[in-house]
């Protein structure tokens, strides 16, 4: 195996882990913030959560990948690129995790809020003991996907010149010609990511899971 | 909407007033938001009609709308070609002979966790040098329906797991053989509840065709590209392509959403 390969791709694995880290950390806060909004009294904050929802999960994320790195820059927002994108996966993923934490809220039954609501519980302290400890574990498998989805979407930043785990392939693949050991090796990686996220949050599932 | 008030007591005249003012307080958040926004757009001059007016003139649209029809194309030949494939990967999967199931659930494993991009990136630059060359539109193609198979495949299977046992265990008590209660009895069940999904899965394919833009397809991405550049208006031009995809993608989730309606079947993600 050459090995003037593995440099390269060492350094695209690296961009891809901290990309995936980084937006899924960004999309978790912001998915929640708009989840809290979306189920909000607050009628202006619901709608805006739902346009929000509604526009981010359908449009491609290589529409807004480009929109954002092609399109900031000229309403004089220049930010490094790697920013740039992290900062749209985060902002496209949210969406998705928002929808995510609605659901699980979803889960619990209408009936235990009830009987929490006529045992006397305050409005938080409803949700601290009732609500989101129930919530938090249908929500296990779900955002699993979510992060499966999110590292196999910071593929995407090749498109727009980010030289990740992805990029880095096709350029070893131009550079020394050597297109069986990069896509392999690439392969391998991404499908080590997906299976060793699956494999876990599996297990946590199985672990915190509620036997109703 | 209302099923997620499901948490709080209708309020009393003090919360009345508090939501009142939150109201009050949030609708001046948002609108100091777009304030802000259309600040900077105008600012660099992104507002000016000369910018927007483009969008007006019909050879332009018209140029466009080419973008969506390719758009739609490649959504329903990839779609055509996937859904047989995945129910095909799915049934082989569910199937007792155990070296074609291996075989199955390895493609799904493998095409579940390749980047789309990086199968692209396959046809496009490896497989050239291995000497296979495809015509542009089955570079791009081919590697969205490889990749959608898989995860057709995963929900047909789900869907005939989820099937009550007692239907085929009715279907071999009747003297069917495996396939026979496959075709006659699972299939078409299964089929029928998972429409709205398959259809929000559809929405999934239509955004991987936007991949047309690295292989230089000509679909709504990539011609907003090429306007955006010709006519030095990125920006709008990219806005304008987004908002078609909002567009075409949300009714795509209205049909699942109708679907599930009347199939009262939940679809599952999008």
């Amino acid at each position: 195996m050459p090995t003037q390969v593995l440099g390269p791709l060492g350094h695209g694995l690296l961009t891809t882990v901290l990309m995936t880290a980084l937006a899924f950390a960004g999309a978790l806060l912001l998915g929640v913030l708009l989840a809290v909004c979306r189920i909000s009294p607050v009628p202006p904050l619901r709608l805006a959560g739902a346009a929000y929802v509604t526009a981010f999960r359908n449009i491609p994320l290589l529409v807004l990948l480009v929109l954002f790195v092609f399109g900031l820059p000229e309403i004089g927002l220049l930010y490094s690129l790697f920013a740039t994108v992290t900062l749209t996966m985060a902002l496209y993923w949210a969406a998705f995790v928002c929808e995510v934490v609605r659901s699980g809220v979803r889960t619990v039954p209408r009936g235990q809020i009830e009987a929490a609501r006529a045992l006397g519980l305050t409005f938080t302290q409803c949700l601290r003991h009732v609500v989101v400890p129930q919530a938090l574990r249908s929500m296990v498998q779900p955002l699993g996907n979510v992060f499966i989805g999110l590292a196999l979407g910071t593929s995407l930043a090749a498109a727009v010149g980010v030289p990740e785990l992805t990029g880095q392939a096709q350029l070893v693949t131009l550079k020394y010609d050597n297109p069986l050991t990069s896509f392999a090796l690439t392969t391998a990686v991404y499908v080590a990511i997906t299976l060793t996220s699956g494999l876990i949050t599996g297990r946590i599932e199985r672990k915190v899971a509620i036997k109703r | 909407m209302n099923d997620d008030s499901q948490l709080f007591d209708p309020p009393g005249p003090r919360g009345r007033r508090r939501i009142r003012n939150a109201t009050a307080v949030s609708v001046l958040v948002l609108a100091a938001l777009l304030a802000l926004a259309l600040r900077q757009f105008a600012a660099h001059g992104q507002l000016a009609p000369a910018q927007w007016q483009m969008f007006t003139q019909w050879p332009i649209i018209r140029f466009l709308l080419d973008g969506v029809e390719q758009t739609l194309l490649v959504t329903g030949v990839a779609a055509g070609l996937a859904l047989p494939l995945g129910a095909l990967i799915a049934l082989v999967r569910l199937s007792r002979n155990r070296p074609a199931r291996a075989l199955a659930r390895a493609y799904v494993e493998l095409f579940r966790s390749v980047p789309l991009l990086l199968l692209l990136y396959v046809f496009l630059f490896g497989l050239p040098r291995a000497g296979l060359t495809f015509p542009v539109f089955w570079q791009l193609v081919i590697p969205i329906v490889l990749g959608n198979a898989a995860v057709l495949s995963e929900i047909f299977r789900a869907g005939v797991l989820a099937l009550d046992r007692g239907q085929s265990e009715a279907a071999y008590s009747l003297g069917m053989t495996y396939w026979q209660a496959m075709t006659w009895v699972v299939v078409p069940q299964a089929v029928r509840r998972l429409v709205p999904t398959l259809v929000s899965q559809l929405v999934r394919l239509l955004k991987d065709s936007t991949l047309g833009y690295v292989v230089s397809y000509l679909e709504l991405l990539h011609k907003a590209q090429v306007l955006g550049e010709y006519y030095h208006s990125v920006l709008p031009t990219y806005l304008v392509a987004a908002a078609c995809f909002v567009l075409i993608n949300t009714a795509l989730s209205g049909l699942a959403g109708w679907l599930e309606r009347r199939t009262g079947q939940p679809a599952q993600g999008s």
